[in-house]
């Protein structure tokens, strides 16, 4: 394959996957919780009836209806990547990450064809309990779509249930393909991720809300939900990392000891809080650390042992600066978040929360936390899985389109300059939402909430009232 | 046909063909008539013409547009040896469609927010159908002269797919989605608007029986298995019958045009389109990749088909009532000043 710029066509799709992804991965990342917390407080207003619990609902879905639309938009452009510049993984991995992905493509196409058509245009037409029920089907159907793609995606990390045949893998049993081992770790840990993400999200906008004084009573129930959410999820997500990063060490072994810049396997390992990892000498430079720390969170205890990089060929090992990097800022958001809202859970235990205006303006800072870190965390995983795409099995080398580099360079170009467009137009557009706020809605004409599926269309009668930003 | 095959391995990529099949051509027809209403945007000057255009799709496009996730995750899955030829083969035109898709699909939203200042969507709404329509053309036309293969992986150039027959097959399809466009507005809208649209209807009419006849004098010119498979006896009986059928339906079209009949052209639009697709698959039947890979050489694994065909029997029936229903709710037409913003 030729190149361009030096750089090889397989390095260009490398490239384009991370972009594409990276930029895909927020929009179903905030759509799974936010379809959960829209359920939450559709159900309460089911239940108790108070106003402002509705008015939140009907907010949040138009901010719901436009991340979902951009999900869709850049999810469409990586279903055909996999074919234009990753053929060869497609055909070698197709008997069996197909299905999978398959069964996510059809719960997508499913949900959008109908229950997302209700709930984002049926409010003036179907009864209360059905509206509320096809919200819930929609957060449900949310969680299915991750299943699957967590399910493609883990099955890459540590294949398993299948047969190597001429080089092409061939399906063996199905339960062992879907539920492979590092599976049921990395859905937890995605889907935990996805609601404290938007629990932040909520949490802030509230923050804000309350601090310039503005809806007052939906403020409060913002803050509370956000708050009580992020006190469970939090410390949680901390133990199912855990658990996560014990499954990687008895799977991906190479992985966990990029993560953690190990070299030396036959020595307990430091917890590094900072080093600049240097692949050519073996070696990190400017170290500071907790002795036996990596060993004590990998191993459970001190003395424990666990491979270094130097056991792993060179051939063999993931660019460890990525991986170290990235593990960080993952695992130091995660704390950040912990403290925050221990912080949080104590002003609220004194009766204080409200009105602790230093808090809550941090507070509204924290918005972006939850998607830098599921970036992050994708980063780690991905990259920590490298020089395989599907690990043991097939290199992320010999895995793409005999297609000219130009070609591929050329469209990872394309994709960046229309997903900048689009990317800008939509958060510009969740700005202006938000700087309008949960205001009561008009009396619709009746056209306006006719029953198609046209998220955006949501979305707009949202923007048309000017209000500045928060 | 066919090698001997075990049953199982017989009937299923026979199975998933259909499915995909039906998929495309769903596309084709469905997404072909909102591309084309956007085609015609440049003959349509007023800001007023053009909002009762663009609601006459609105609702539709987003599912429309479905089907083609449909038949590219279907693709992947139930031929995965298909699909890793063809993907790299027609790279660029995929790429553009799916790129101008976009532009097209956010046009939908964001040229109401816009307004008054909505030139540059009606622009992107009208350049994206446009370019993608194009594109999709020369997908079709890369596909139907043949893919370079060697070793079961594409052994072609990157701009192989682009002759003057797929240059033809672009055109034809953008004349074609116009086509569609123009009937679909004559159903759906009245007044100044639809005596216009009728009055674009017979040239886009001639214009693509002229695309069509191209194609079906070319492809069996230069490829002899085509002329093989339609003038060998004694298939030339039944196949002939397609070509007469189709003179038939232009003429059913063109008198419904000139009569002000209100779903005649459309509906002889669409099966003059469902007749051509037929023609295209008659003439490649049973190769996926022409002239090399047949749908049992792509076919993934037996079990791999089974398990999605699946769930594929359960949702299908619920996606295409609910796809029925949507339209049922929609029907009649679009008066001005009505619609959804």
């Amino acid at each position: 394959m030729n190149d361009v710029f030096g750089i090889d066509g397989n390095t260009f799709a490398r490239l384009q996957f991370a972009f594409t992804i990276s930029f895909h991965i927020i929009f179903p990342a905030f759509t799974i919780g936010l379809s959960a917390f829209i359920a939450t407080l559709e159900v309460v207003w089911l239940r108790t009836g108070r106003e402002h619990y509705h008015l939140l609902a009907r907010f949040w879905t138009k901010v719901f209806a436009v991340s979902f639309a951009m999900g869709v938009v850049s999810g469409i452009a990586m279903s055909y990547q996999f074919g234009t510049n990753w053929s060869r993984f497609s055909e070698v991995a197709g008997n069996v990450i197909g299905p999978p992905m398959g069964y996510e493509v059809l719960t997508a196409f499913f949900l959008e064809a109908t229950f997302l058509g209700v709930m984002l245009f049926g409010w003036n037409r179907v009864p209360r309990w059905l509206h509320v029920t096809a919200t819930i089907v929609v957060a449900v159907g949310t969680c299915i779509s991750a299943f699957w793609i967590l399910s493609a995606n883990s099955w890459m990390h540590t294949p398993a249930g299948f047969e190597m045949r001429d080089g092409i893998a061939y399906p063996v049993d199905w339960s062992q393909i879907i539920f492979n081992p590092s599976f049921p770790y990395r859905f937890a840990h995605m889907l935990t991720a996805a609601y404290l993400t938007t629990a932040l999200v909520v949490f802030a906008v509230g923050a804000r809300y309350r601090v310039a004084r503005r809806f007052e009573p939906e403020a409060k129930v913002m803050i509370r939900m956000g708050l009580g959410a992020l006190l469970v999820l939090a410390p949680l997500q901390l133990l199912i990392g855990d658990l996560h990063g014990l499954n990687t060490a008895k799977h991906q072994p190479a992985k966990v000891a990029a993560m953690e810049a190990h070299w030396d396997g036959s020595k307990p390992g430091d917890l590094l809080l900072f080093a600049v990892p240097d692949m050519a000498k073996e070696k990190n430079h400017f170290e500071i650390s907790i002795p036996r720390g990596a060993s004590f969170i990998i191993t459970h205890d001190a003395d424990g042992l666990f491979p270094g990089l130097k056991d792993f060929a060179p051939e063999n090992r993931p660019g460890v600066a990525r991986v170290f990097y990235a593990f960080r800022l993952m695992v130091g958001i995660g704390l950040l978040v912990i403290a925050m809202a221990l912080l949080g859970g104590w002003l609220w235990w004194r009766g204080r929360i409200f009105d602790s205006p230093w808090y809550l303006k941090l507070a509204g800072y924290c918005w972006p936390l939850g998607f830098i870190a599921i970036i992050s965390g994708w980063i780690v995983t991905e990259s920590g899985r490298q020089p395989w795409v599907v690990h043991g099995v097939l290199r992320t080398v010999d895995a793409s389109s005999p297609v000219a580099a130009g070609a591929i360079a050329t469209s990872l170009l394309l994709f960046v300059l229309v997903y900048g467009v689009v990317f800008s137009i939509g958060i510009l557009f969740i700005r202006k939402m938000l700087g309008k706020g949960p205001v009561p809605v008009a009396a619709a004409p009746a056209a306006d909430d006719a029953l198609a599926n046209r998220p955006l269309a949501v979305a707009k009668d949202a923007v048309r009232g000017e209000a500045p930003p928060p | 046909m066919s090698p001997e095959l075990p049953p199982l391995e017989f009937t299923l990529p026979i199975i998933w063909a259909l499915i995909i099949g039906t998929a495309v051509a769903l596309y084709v027809v469905l997404d072909g008539f909102d591309l084309g209403v956007a085609i015609l945007f440049p003959f349509f000057r007023e800001e007023r013409e053009r909002d009762q255009m663009m609601n006459s799709v609105a609702p539709f496009w987003d599912g429309n547009e479905t089907w083609l996730v449909l038949g590219g995750a279907g693709l992947w899955v139930a031929f995965p040896k298909a699909f890793a030829v063809i993907m790299p083969a027609l790279y660029l035109p995929i790429i553009v469609m799916l790129l101008a898709l976009v532009f097209r699909g956010v046009a939908f939203e964001f040229r109401w927010v816009a307004k008054p200042a909505h030139r540059p969507w009606d622009v992107a709404f009208a350049a994206g159908s446009t370019v993608a329509a194009f594109a999709q053309g020369l997908v079709l036309g890369g596909l139907l002269q043949g893919i370079a293969v060697k070793d079961g992986q594409f052994a072609g150039g990157t701009f192989d797919f682009l002759t003057p027959f797929s240059l033809l097959c672009a055109i034809g399809l953008v004349v074609g989605y116009a086509l569609l466009g123009a009937t679909w507005l004559m159903m759906k809208t009245d007044g100044p608007l639809e005596e216009r649209v009728r009055r674009l209807g017979t040239p886009l009419l001639v214009a693509l029986m002229a695309c069509i006849v191209a194609v079906s004098v070319w492809t069996p010119l230069a490829l002899p298995r085509v002329a093989m498979r339609w003038f060998s006896l004694p298939n030339f009986y039944v196949l002939s019958q397609v070509p007469l059928l189709t003179i038939l339906l232009a003429w059913s079209c063109r008198r419904g045009i000139r009569r002000n009949k209100v779903h005649q052209p459309f509906l002889s639009a669409v099966a003059l389109f469902v007749l051509a697709y037929v023609g295209l698959v008659i003439s490649n039947v049973p190769y996926l990749v022409p002239p090399t890979i047949t749908v049992w050489e792509a076919a993934a694994h037996p079990s791999s088909q089974l398990f999605l065909l699946i769930g594929t029997c359960l949702l299908l029936p619920m996606i295409l009532g609910y796809t029925v229903f949507q339209y049922w709710v929609f029907r009649g037409k679009v008066r001005d000043g009505e619609g959804y913003h």
